[in-house]
C-alpha cells in the first residue's frame, strides 16, 4: 500500500497549532471534514473513538512519531492524513520522546487489513531518517505531499 | 525447537543459546500497533536478541517499527528466534502472547 492509497492531500498540515495529544487528533480530524474525507457530524465520534484507542496504549512508536487510529463504521474505505508540528507534543510515546510527526487512520471496521498494511507502509518507510528528518521539517503541506509521492515512488522496497 | 550452545567470551558461566519456534499471528486484526507494541516491550526485556522470520523478511522483535513491518494478518505463521543467554525464557515469553493473542478478544471494537 502507497501514501497516495490513504492520504488525503487537502488534509495534509505542516504546522499543526495544538499543543495536546487531543488537540492534534482534533485538528486532524477536522482536517479530513474540511477535505471531504469524513463528515462533520462523525468527527466528534471519531475523535472519541481515537481518545480511546490512545488510553489502551499510545500510538507513538518512537522517533517522534505517531498513529493515532480508529475504526469507524462512517468510512467505507481507509482515510488518513499527515501532520507535523514543528516544536513537538508530549503523546505518552512508548520512548517518551514528544512526537513532530502524526498519521492519523480511520478504517472501515471489516477491513483489517488495509489498516496493517498502511501500518506496514508506514513503519517500512520511516526507518529511512532522513525521510523522517524532511517531513518533520517541511515548509508546507505541498513539500510534504512531494515527500510522500516520491516515496511511493522511490522508496526502499523491502 | 533447536538449541545450540556455544562458550560466551566474557563469563564462562553463560552460554550462548539459539532457539526458535513457529507461532500464529491468532487475533482477528493480526499483528496491529498494541501487539506489535506488547510484543516489543516483552523482547527488550531479554538480554537476548530477538528476531521475527516470516516468508521474505527477518525483523528485529525489539523494534515496533520492524514488527509492524511484517504486516501479518490473522493465520500467518512467523518463526520467533531467541539467540543469547536467556534465550529459551525469552521465546517462552514471546511464544506466550501469541498462544494468549495478546490478550484480545476476537472481535475486539479496538485496534
Amino acid at each position: 500500500m502507497k501514501f497516495s492509497d490513504f492520504v488525503a492531500p487537502d488534509a495534509i498540515r505542516s504546522h499543526v497549532e495544538a499543543g495536546t495529544k487531543e488537540g492534534v487528533i482534533r485538528e486532524m480530524a477536522q482536517a479530513l471534514v474540511d477535505a471531504g474525507r469524513i463528515a462533520a457530524a462523525d468527527m466528534d465520534g471519531i475523535v472519541k473513538a481515537i481518545m480511546k484507542r490512545e488510553d489502551l496504549g499510545s500510538t507513538g512508536i518512537g522517533r517522534g512519531v505517531a498513529v493515532p487510529h480508529t475504526k469507524h463504521p462512517s468510512v467505507n474505505r481507509l482515510v488518513g492524513t499527515v501532520a507535523v508540528s514543528p516544536r513537538g507534543i508530549d503523546f505518552e510515546s512508548l520512548d517518551g520522546e514528544p512526537v513532530q510527526l502524526f498519521f492519523l487512520l480511520v478504517s472501515p471496521p471489516d477491513r483489517p487489513g488495509d489498516h496493517l498494511r498502511a501500518l506496514e507502509n508506514i513503519s517500512r518507510q520511516l526507518r529511512d531518517d532522513s525521510f523522517c528528518r524532511l517531513l518533520k521539517a517541511a515548509k508546507g503541506p505541498v513539500e510534504i505531499q512531494q515527500l510522500l509521492e516520491e516515496a511511493d515512488s522511490h522508496g526502499v522496497v523491502s | 525447537m533447536t538449541a545450540d550452545s556455544h562458550p560466551s567470551s566474557c563469563d564462562a558461566a553463560l552460554t550462548e543459546q539459539k532457539v526458535s519456534r513457529e507461532v500464529v499471528v491468532a487475533n482477528s486484526q493480526g499483528l496491529h500497533a498494541r501487539p506489535a507494541d506488547l510484543l516489543a516491550r516483552e523482547a527488550r526485556k531479554w538480554q537476548s536478541r530477538i528476531e521475527l522470520v516470516a516468508a521474505a523478511q527477518r525483523v528485529d522483535g525489539k523494534s515496533i517499527l520492524e514488527v509492524l513491518t511484517l504486516a501479518a494478518e490473522a493465520g500467518t505463521r512467523l518463526v520467533v528466534e531467541a539467540t543469547g543467554p536467556d534465550a529459551r525464557e525469552a521465546l517462552e515469553a514471546i511464544g506466550s502472547l501469541f498462544e494468549h493473542n495478546f490478550n484480545e478478544h476476537t472481535n475486539s471494537p479496538e485496534s
